[in-house]
């Protein structure tokens, strides 16, 4: 079963431990500017956003690769660049709809979220359970579940 | 290592920006942040030079754990001469800023003389430049953080600037990071605005390495964030309510200044308190409160984000402040409230905007607002002096008050320069409620009296961050005592002193230390820094930075006999609550207080004391 990052919003505080913990992870020096997570501040709402890549299925970053250096991980799901086969042509970055394939000047190459192989430091990281580590079918059933408990028990259901 | 080991010296006379290596000799004995900073300021400037004069020099600086993951460890401090007191002035903040200079590849700016035309400094990793700032002289914080942005086409850009306040000389002008996060105490960013600084602006990618021990760090900072999340204060009150969980506890037990600390409890208390920003409001049925925020790696999230009523009269028809933004912390929330009578939790909140906006310290500003509506009252000053009615209790008079000092205008430039100089100017000085020149904060001595001795002997003016004794007078932290008795407190302001002083050097927030003691501190230095950082080595470092600004106070001028407390808390009885009766016995507690310290009978660090501390 593969699990996925659940990332409710709502519970954000914008601390940025989750891109330490991604930077440091992946490049063993703390480093928001090289986190693969990222956190928006959207100031005027009052509102803090955590942001990463969602994994599809059929992705579209894996798709565009001409050198095929984006694959699936057959353990944890996640779609994952080779940093050997990448040639950083960014055409990911252009194939992603959401923006989270990022090219890496440091590197030469682009970077996204690998889940950690299995074990997603930003999860281990964050202080408020704005992101979990979830069965990956059942990533929104905290929202279905909200949506539940606005119904009116007392009332007959209607169509 | 924990220090990049580069700081960066700007001769804004010159126009040049020059990398030099960190004294690392220093750094062993001074740690960082507020200690190793103020040792380049006693070196380098002459304690008797005039603040706002070219001779007076300003560092920006992160301490060895700025940047790392170590919870809270985003701070950073600004250390000068400060023009509101003439003392050493070293005030904290928060927010983003400071990471990102560590993340630069910084560990401090020192920044001397004074530019010829505004300019700002603009930051890229080693990329360095003096750029100019005509364009956004005379705006706000706001305003230039916005301008900034556009100008470099950069959203990460990290940014402190000064504002309007300090452009137009007031006294206690702060430097605004983040649009709402301050350096805000004793006039650092008047002397910002003096050297024709308007902003720093900075990218970091570096990264922050050069970690002593990676694998202990990290199981030391999982330590620390447990601890953190497990306390009740650190865990729960201050999410929830941020530093306003205060605001009904101190009114409770009779020690919130109240009319320019006339009284000792304030009817309008529940009114302005953290419970109240979570109330609906009955105009739009939102609360106060939007959401709490944390600060960089912070895990404990008191930060405030709030908005106004847009119906609220101070925010009719300017869309500007219909958004939310930094809120009310407690110290602000006394003084633009409790402290002038207003119990109006918008007006307060767009008081509070105002200041951040253009970059001034609300505490300052709000006790010396008190300050002119307690002369006011007395008909000392009258409303064509005023501008208008100057009542205690009136909103519209704060909220022009706020609008006046941020833009410099009318009687605003008279409450732009504290209360100790406008009362003296009036023939009042007993009405100023400050020390060493700098207004007190939201504790009243007389209900708690370790607060007295925090203030009397803090070496930036009344501060109520130099020695929390709050937290064992009134919380319990570490343990309970007796806030109406002086018994012990002489000898526990001490030792909250130089724990504080430690602290404030290391780039983590006091504010953890509601649940951390040394003992939770030291682990994260140690395996972060070179060299070893027990908890004793940590005391005698603090004690050693408390000696060191009170030997550059001495010299500034500053006496022993600067050492007290405003007239009123110490003649007039509390006349409600819990402290009924009691004055603030600051005098009684100070000889013991100088023994403890190794100070002689006038307050004089002794030559065997700073031949200890290594100062001699």
């Amino acid at each position: 079963m593969f699990r996925a990052l659940s990332i409710d919003p709502g519970r954000c505080t914008g601390c940025l431990q989750c891109e330490l913990a991604c930077s440091y992870e992946h490049t063993g020096v703390f480093n928001p500017s090289r986190s693969v997570i990222r956190v928006f501040n959207f100031h005027d709402e009052g509102r803090f956003v955590p942001y990463t890549c969602t994994q599809c299925s059929e992705a579209w970053c894996m798709r565009a690769c001409p050198v095929d250096a984006i694959t699936a991980d057959a353990a944890t799901g996640a779609r994952v660049v080779s940093e050997e086969s990448c040639v950083g042509c960014k055409v990911c970055t252009i194939a992603c709809p959401f923006g989270t394939v990022n090219y890496v000047q440091a590197t030469g190459k682009v970077a996204k979220c690998d889940l950690c192989a299995g074990d997603p430091a930003c999860v281990r990281a964050c202080p408020t359970e704005a992101i979990t580590w979830v069965d990956a079918d059942l990533a929104v059933y905290d929202k279905m579940r909200q949506w539940a408990a606005k119904t009116d028990a007392g009332a007959s259901a209607s169509a | 290592m924990g220090w990049t080991g580069k700081i960066l010296r700007v001769d804004l006379t010159a126009g040049t920006v020059t990398p030099e290596p960190l004294n690392r000799e220093w750094a062993d004995l001074y740690l960082g942040q507020r200690g190793l900073a103020t040792k380049y300021l006693v070196e380098e400037v002459d304690p008797r030079c005039d603040p706002l004069s070219p001779e007076n020099k300003m560092i920006f600086t992160t301490g060895p754990l700025t940047g790392t993951m170590a919870s809270t460890g985003g701070r950073y401090s600004v250390v000068t001469k400060g023009p509101l007191t003439g003392c050493v002035a070293c005030s904290n903040s928060g927010g983003f800023l400071g990471q990102e200079l560590k993340n630069a590849g910084w560990d401090m700016i020192i920044f001397e003389g004074r530019a010829p035309s505004p300019v700002y400094l603009h930051i890229e990793d080693d990329r360095v430049r003096l750029l100019p700032a005509d364009e956004i002289r005379g705006a706000s914080v706001w305003h230039a953080d916005q301008w900034l942005h556009r100008r470099h086409q950069d959203p990460l850009l990290r940014i402190a600037a000064v504002g309007r306040s300090a452009e137009s000389g007031c006294l206690y002008a702060a430097i605004i990071n983040d649009l709402h996060r301050a350096a805000g105490r004793s006039g650092v960013g008047t002397v910002m605005a003096s050297k024709n600084l308007k902003a720093v602006a900075v990218r970091g990618t570096l990264g922050v390495g050069n970690i002593e021990d990676p694998d202990r760090f990290m199981e030391a900072v999982a330590a620390g964030k447990r601890v953190l999340a497990e306390n009740a204060v650190t865990g729960q009150g201050l999410p929830t309510y941020g530093t306003q969980v205060l605001m009904n506890v101190i009114n409770e037990i009779g020690a919130l200044p109240t009319r320019n600390a006339r009284e000792v409890q304030f009817e309008g208390a529940n009114d302005i308190s953290g419970e109240a920003m979570h109330e609906p409001r009955p105009s739009d049925g939102k609360p106060n409160l939007t959401t709490n925020a944390g600060c960089f790696a912070c895990t404990i999230a008191c930060g405030r984000i709030s908005t106004v009523d847009r119906g609220h009269f101070s925010v009719q028809n300017k869309p500007e402040y219909w958004g939310s933004s930094g809120g009310l912390e407690y110290e602000a929330a006394w003084s633009l409230g409790a402290d002038t009578g207003v119990d109006d939790l918008d007006a307060l909140t767009y008081a509070n905007f105002i200041c951040n906006q253009d970059g001034f310290d609300p505490i300052s500003f709000g006790a010396t607002v008190a300050a002119a509506m307690e002369l006011y009252g007395m008909g000392v000053l009258t409303a064509e002096q005023t501008g208008v009615p100057f009542e205690f209790g009136s909103a519209e008079a704060l909220v022009k008050a706020a609008e006046w000092v941020a833009k410099g205008e009318g009687f605003g430039r008279e409450l732009a320069l504290g209360s100790k100089r406008l009362c003296e100017k009036y023939g009042h000085p007993e009405l100023s409620m400050t020390v060493k020149g700098q207004e007190f904060p939201a504790y009243d001595p007389r209900g708690i009296q370790g607060m007295g001795l925090t203030y009397a002997t803090s070496n930036r003016g009344a501060c109520h961050l130099r020695s929390y004794t709050v937290a064992s007078e009134v919380l319990g932290i570490p343990e309970k005592t007796d806030p109406l008795t002086i018994e012990g407190k002489p000898a526990l302001v001490k030792a909250f002193q130089d724990a504080t002083a430690a602290v404030d050097s290391s780039g983590l927030c006091i504010f953890t230390t509601f649940a951390w003691s040394l003992e939770d501190i030291a682990p994260q230095i140690d395996a972060a820094c070179e060299g070893d950082w027990s908890v004793e080595k940590l005391l005698e470092v603090g004690e050693r930075i408390w000696n060191m600004e009170r030997a550059f106070n001495l010299a500034a001028g500053i006496t022993g006999a600067d050492d007290t407390l405003p007239k009123r808390l110490r003649t007039e009885p509390a006349a409600t609550g819990p402290a009924s009766g009691k004055v603030a016995e600051v005098e009684a507690m100070m000889p013991e207080y100088y023994r403890l310290r190794g100070w002689d009978e006038k307050g004089v660090p002794t030559g065997e004391t700073l031949s200890r501390l290594g100062l001699s």
